[in-house]
């Protein structure tokens, strides 16, 4: 580098650039959260039971294996739109197929990978279809491209 | 190793290489569960495994950024350290809280450890990478802020280096952004964005700069190239990683609920972000061609050169492939993603940390100019097993994602394969990355067995004209 150009110039872009930056994010942060994300997340739908469904979701450890928005980890399947992919977008028909699925697990093929039994309830497997309902219908940008997620 | 108080860093570096090992061993059983899928079920299933191995890597790698900043701290700012024996009792603290909760992943449900640990009063558990119990993330708040404290009181009774309130900021940035893992709203689009703010501010953000002085600290040390020379370089190298990495953070908003702008600002400005890890590669060897010595710790400057390489492929040139928003439409959440995963993490963070270790282990075992020649050259042949094999678990992880994309997602609704179905034909792939994965383990063991390697290298060193007094 040359001469002419000082260790206090570089440490001024570090400083400005850094705190400029942080700013613009910030203000960015507040017009996503405030602004945008109330329009996009239905959270007008945002009931108990989906919250419920969320902590299931957390307590068990779903995300070690599945992805939800393409988050989480990649050896099971897609979940975010698992509400159009199973339930065909239908309340009752994934309540069913949730349980169905739940308690079939796990399948004890061999050499298959294999999904834990969680021993839920019936209520608790409603709570957790709810929260996987309310989720597929968060405006994403249209994200996954084809139902498989 | 001018203070004496520098040797707390030893534990620290000890216990790091120690979860590695076990990081190591786990990633073994994921990768063999990808293609054997009730391997171990349902003792270690899938889930738990994987936490063991993400967990352990975060970490180990905070105890090789602790040590390297009890190793530096004193030594950049001319004094002893405030408090070795807070240091000492924070290592035990951490060390045992960090053991136990992975037993406790191992041993108990994970359900079973939310309810033990009372996750239902303060949920913050079950998310990706901060599945640790609400209890673990206080005590790494409380190790934290008490490391901070100590470091901070040292830095500020003695001389201010740039290396110094780089890695200060680093070290603070990690310890703010890490309230952000406090926080769980029931809304999921909310606790994502905010998620992101612990992941992606940590990983291209704060943490770079902690490599950055790092490797300006040993760079320093190794060539003994002036300091304002480095200081310079360190500050543009951390100026262009937050200038670029801050709404980069982007990039992760695409497809989980924020407006269509993300869409723009990440790409754009996630496309610059492999900016700074290409300067660090200039940098480096930039450093080297202008050396004022030949430092007789060869090992030392390899582990250099290499983490700028391929923190720069991995973090950089990964990155980058995925990065734009009309790409990651279709490769989201694939296996390019774990690809980028590997490689950047291994090449910017892993390998900086070994940097340290390289150069920091021998001066405090009492050999001055490094290890024995035998025992370098053990040392890089470590490097470059490691190093090649994670090149290819990168490549294989690519290829799968690659075909991965190629059979469920670019296809229409009905004609795509399901996630399953995919799979199965990327099987292939998945077996050569479990077998570069053992060739890792491998090249660990021989980096491990370096150490029990006796005798120092010999004093001389070729200067190459006047080195400054303070290296």
């Amino acid at each position: 580098m040359a001469e002419r150009f000082t260790k206090s110039m570089a440490r001024n872009i570090y400083l400005g650039g850094s705190v400029f930056f942080i700013l613009l994010f910030l203000a960015l942060t507040l017009d996503t959260q405030v602004r945008a994300m109330p329009e996009r997340d239905n959270r007008d739908q945002l009931t108990d039971q989906v919250v419920r469904g969320k902590h299931l979701w957390e307590d068990n450890n779903c995300v070690g294996c599945h992805s939800i928005m393409g988050e989480g980890a990649y050896f099971a399947p897609e979940l975010g739109n698992v509400f159009d992919r199973r339930g065909g977008g239908d309340t009752e028909v994934f309540k069913s197929y949730m349980k169905a699925w739940m308690n079939a697990m796990p399948t004890n093929v061999p050499g298959r990978r294999q999904m834990p039994n969680f021993n839920l309830t019936d209520d608790e497997i409603e709570d957790l279809a709810a929260f996987l309902e309310w989720t597929s219908k968060i405006d994403d940008n249209d994200w996954p491209p084809n139902i498989e997620g | 190793m001018k203070y004496e108080s520098q040797r707390v860093a030893m534990p620290y570096f000890i216990f790091a290489l120690i979860l590695f090992a076990g990081q190591i061993v786990f990633g073994l059983i994921l990768g063999l569960q990808y293609v054997v899928g009730d391997f171990l079920f349902p003792e270690i299933p899938f889930n738990v495994a994987r936490m063991v191995h993400t967990n352990l890597l975060i970490v180990w790698l905070l105890f090789g950024f602790m040590g390297a900043t009890y190793y530096m701290v004193p030594e950049e700012s001319q004094t002893e350290l405030h408090s070795p024996l807070l240091a000492w009792i924070l290592f035990w603290v951490f060390a045992v809280a960090g053991t136990l909760t992975i037993l406790g992943y191992l041993l108990v449900d994970y359900a079973r450890l939310a309810e033990l640990t009372f996750n239902e009063y303060f949920p913050t558990m079950g998310r990706e990478f901060l599945e640790q119990p609400t209890i673990t993330k206080f005590g790494i708040l409380l190790v934290v802020g008490g490391f901070l404290y100590n470091v901070m009181m040292t830095a500020l009774k003695g001389r201010k280096t740039v290396v110094n309130i780089v890695l200060m900021t680093g070290l603070v940035g990690l310890a703010v952004l890490w309230l952000f893992a406090f926080y769980n709203p029931g809304n999921l689009a909310t606790d994502k964005y905010f998620w992101w703010f612990v992941i992606h501010l940590w990983v291209e953000g704060v943490w770079e700069l902690i490599m950055g002085a790092i490797l300006a600290y040993v760079l320093i040390k190794l060539t003994g190239v002036d300091r304002e020379v480095i200081e310079k370089w360190l500050y543009v190298i951390v100026a262009m990683a937050l200038i670029t990495g801050i709404i980069g953070t982007g990039h992760h908003f695409f497809w989980i609920g924020p407006p269509e702008y993300w869409l723009w600002l990440g790409s754009v400005f996630s496309a610059l972000e492999p900016l700074p890890f290409f300067m660090m590669v200039v940098f480096a060897f930039n450093m080297i061609n202008r050396r004022r010595r030949n430092h007789p710790n060869k090992a030392a400057l390899l582990w250099a050169m290499g983490t700028t390489v391929m923190a720069f492929l991995g973090a950089g040139v990964w990155g980058f492939l995925h990065t734009l928003a009309p790409v990651n439409w279709y490769t989201h959440g694939s296996q390019i993603t774990a690809a980028h995963g590997h490689m950047a993490f291994y090449g910017a963070y892993v390998m900086i940390v070994l940097t340290i270790i390289s150069y920091a282990v021998p001066i405090m075992r009492g050999r001055p100019y490094g290890n024995s020649n035998t025992a370098q050259i053990v040392e890089m042949w470590g490097f470059w097993l490691m190093t090649i094999s994670m090149v290819f678990i990168t490549l294989f992880l690519t290829a799968a994602g690659v075909l991965q994309v190629w059979l469920q997602r670019i296809p229409e609704s009905g004609d795509a394969l399901s996630f399953m179905a995919g799979q199965d034909q990327i099987a292939i792939f998945y077996w050569m990355r479990f077998v570069a994965g053992a060739f890792f383990m491998a090249g660990l063991v021989v980096y491990l067995g370096s150490f029990f390697i006796k005798g120092a290298a010999s004093p001389a060193e070729e200067v190459r004209g006047p080195a400054t007094a303070d290296a």
